[in-house]
């Protein structure tokens, strides 16, 4: 433990330069750490994707791997803490904002076009900024299982997509995306509140 | 020169030492071995904890105060969980998307369900309630070991001091004291049942067999200094039943056998403990089972069976989890024992985390260390309830029954409970939760439509029937 604690008061300094933490509390910081460390089983300071598996909860959700995937990014498979922090203040309450109004930190990371996108790019699978019909049906398929045809879960996803569809290209870009959903309280249901 | 100078010292050292011995060994016969033997207590350990509890709100206190002096706060650890989370389930809040009721033509799909999931899969990351269950419990107050501080960084000079007295008298007084009770212990065990074991079977056996166990587990547990409290003594297992209790670390079963004679159930081991297990099975029936046998579920149950049916055997012990669990949730219990169709004896037993962590974490630590951190930290302190005994019910399964029983477990004892396995602490959870998952979110997707199709081939079918009995009565 104490060299946990170490760690985290250098860890501490470090996202307090790097990233506007100062919004998250000393003690948010200090408990996301322990977290990070005991899923770190390797004790390598980053976690694999074999870490997160590890969270039943997480193993048995329909997207549990497109969750995982989020944290990594592009070509990696190691996730130090400052990429998990990262990741997380996607989730943070937009309330937090309040608290940290610095007009030259550009927009916070869990602003509600932010937490849009981190859903976006959950569906978005090759990561080309467009949701095709394919990917669409590939997440609706992780989704549903093997409980529905594929003719069903086809017409599903066409349907969506002529729903959502403006400009007539057959899949669904960023700001379709945003237009589908402007109804949709999505500060709530993508924030996660600390209870201390 | 000099060696002529040792000489006299040399003698007088002797001396010293020899009185010192006499005299350490004089008290612990005394004190400790005496009131063990006949089942007495003079109140020092109770004492002791008191006197200890004093001292730990003190360094708490200390603790705040410095932190509050650096304008910061100190970690504070909460069990209960970290961040709010949905009182609602998954399913409804998907459905409160759609509307209710009305049986829509077309399965429905939203882009925003994905919400639902997503928040639930990070918030899993960021506090889970399976893997947080296998690590040591937070303690909220520190208890002067180094092992269970958060807050190093504001700990005075004062308390240094405190820290150092306390890892003084813990190693040097009190883990050669508990190593000799423990030496003692084990081995009164051996020689007490291998003796025992050459009488004739009968009643004088088995009435010396229990004396001899209950003494050498009472010293045990004056080697670890647990400080146990039972309550609801009347309900304690009797013959021809099974007794099932919450598994925390390999303590559990010296707790309950210093107050009552099991059968114990287990696998046989090789040396110290194959001694010790051979040596118990000659003073009266245990169940060991070989590696080999442990697999074979049919041969288990018969061999528990017949030995639940012979009402002169002693209860049988049986921690159904299966495994170690932290003492702040009961997990699964593995139906096994359960199909028997005997008496249940239900036993919780709560571990006071305030003196020391009783879990065994057996991914990171050995028997023998576990053992060695045990005796060096300031001892156990728990409260054992018997619960009244349960039988299965009328139309009621193993599975059921094992959950009926492991909730009672769970509410005496305060702790949470689960209905996770807890051998997924090792292994990977089973794809089939996740399969239910999905077809719970199936069932909101087409559900509604399948009521509307399910509706129009009922009617289908109902007017073809028609239209043949029609032809029929023709």
């Amino acid at each position: 433990m104490i060299v946990v604690l170490s760690r985290s008061m250098t860890i501490l300094l470090l996202l307090k330069v790097f990233f506007c933490f100062s919004a998250v509390s000393h003690s948010q910081i200090t408990r996301l750490y322990s977290r990070f460390h005991s899923l770190d089983k390797g004790e390598n300071g980053a976690l694999s994707r074999e870490d997160f598996q590890r969270i039943p909860e997480l193993a048995i959700n329909p997207l549990g791997d497109r969750i995982i995937n989020a944290f990594f990014p592009e070509g990696e498979d190691q996730v130090n803490f400052r990429g998990f922090m990262r990741t997380l203040a996607h989730f943070r309450p937009v309330e937090d904002n309040e608290k940290n109004k610095d007009p030259n930190s550009g927009e916070p990371l869990n602003s509600r076009n932010n937490k849009l996108l981190f859903a976006f790019r959950l569906y978005d699978l090759d990561r080309d900024d467009k949701i095709s019909r394919d990917e669409l049906l590939q997440v609706l398929r992780m989704m549903v299982g093997v409980n529905i045809s594929d003719e069903q879960l086809g017409s599903i996803a066409d349907r969506t997509i002529q729903e959502a569809d403006t400009n007539g290209d057959m899949s669904i870009s960023f700001s379709e995306f945003i237009k589908v959903l402007e109804k949709v309280d999505v500060e709530q249901k993508m924030s996660i509140r600390f209870l201390h | 020169l000099f060696l002529s100078y040792l000489f006299p010292f040399d003698g007088l050292l002797c001396m010293l030492l020899g009185i010192s011995f006499t005299l350490w060994f004089t008290l612990l016969l005394i004190f400790i071995i005496v009131p063990a033997v006949f089942g007495v207590s003079f109140g020092i350990r109770r004492l002791y904890m008191k006197s200890l509890l004093k001292i730990f709100e003190w360094a708490t206190l200390r603790m705040e105060r410095g932190a509050r002096e650096k304008n910061q706060q100190l970690y504070k650890p909460y069990s209960n969980g970290i961040i709010a989370k949905e009182l609602v389930s998954l399913e409804q809040e998907i459905q409160e998307v759609r509307r209710s009721g009305i049986p829509a033509p077309e399965p429905e799909f939203d882009m925003s369900d994905i919400f639902s999931f997503c928040r639930r899969g990070v918030e899993s990351i960021v506090d889970d309630e399976v893997t947080k269950r296998f690590t040591a419990e937070e303690l909220e107050s520190w208890n002067l070991l180094t092992r269970s501080n958060y807050n190093f960084h504001h700990i005075s000079t004062r308390l240094t001091v405190l820290w150092g007295v306390g890892v003084l008298v813990r190693y040097a007084i009190l883990l050669p004291l508990r190593v000799t009770l423990a030496f003692t212990g084990v081995g009164l065990l051996v020689v007490l049942t291998s003796l025992i074991g050459l009488l004739p079977n009968g009643w004088v056996k088995s009435s010396l067999s229990e004396k001899a166990h209950l003494m050498c587990y009472r010293i045990c547990v004056r080697a670890l200094t647990a400080i146990i409290t039972y309550h609801d003594s009347e309900n304690k297992p009797k013959n021809g039943g099974i007794c099932v209790a919450n598994h925390t670390s390999p303590i559990d079963v010296i707790i309950l056998a210093s107050d009552g004679c099991y059968a114990m159930v287990g696998q046989v081991h090789g040396g110290l403990m194959g001694v010790i297990q051979r040596a118990m099975l000659k003073a009266c029936p245990h169940i060991w089972f070989e590696r080999s046998e442990v697999k074979d579920r049919h041969l288990v149950a018969k061999r528990l069976s017949d030995h639940v049916a012979d009402k002169t055997k002693l209860p049988i012990l049986i921690f159904p989890e299966g495994t170690c669990i932290n003492n702040t949730s009961v997990m699964m219990f593995k139906k096994g024992s359960f199909e028997i169709g005997c008496t249940v004896y239900p036993v919780a037993i709560k571990y006071d985390p305030r003196f020391g962590d009783a879990f065994w974490n057996s991914s990171k630590f050995g028997m023998v260390n576990y053992l060695l951190h045990m005796m060096s930290s300031w001892g156990v302190v728990c409260s054992v309830w018997y619960l009244p005994p349960m039988r299965r019910e009328e139309g009621e399964d193993a599975v059921q029954f094992a959950n009926r029983v492991k909730a009672a477990i769970a509410r005496k004892g305060g702790l949470a409970d689960l209905l996770w396995d807890g051998g997924l602490k090792r292994e990977k959870v089973k794809k089939v939760f996740k399969e239910e998952q999905q077809k719970m979110y199936s069932k909101v997707l087409v559900g509604t439509a399948a009521c509307f199709w399910a509706f129009t081939h009922c009617a289908l079918s109902e007017t073809i029937l028609c239209t043949l009995l029609h032809d029929k009565s023709r």
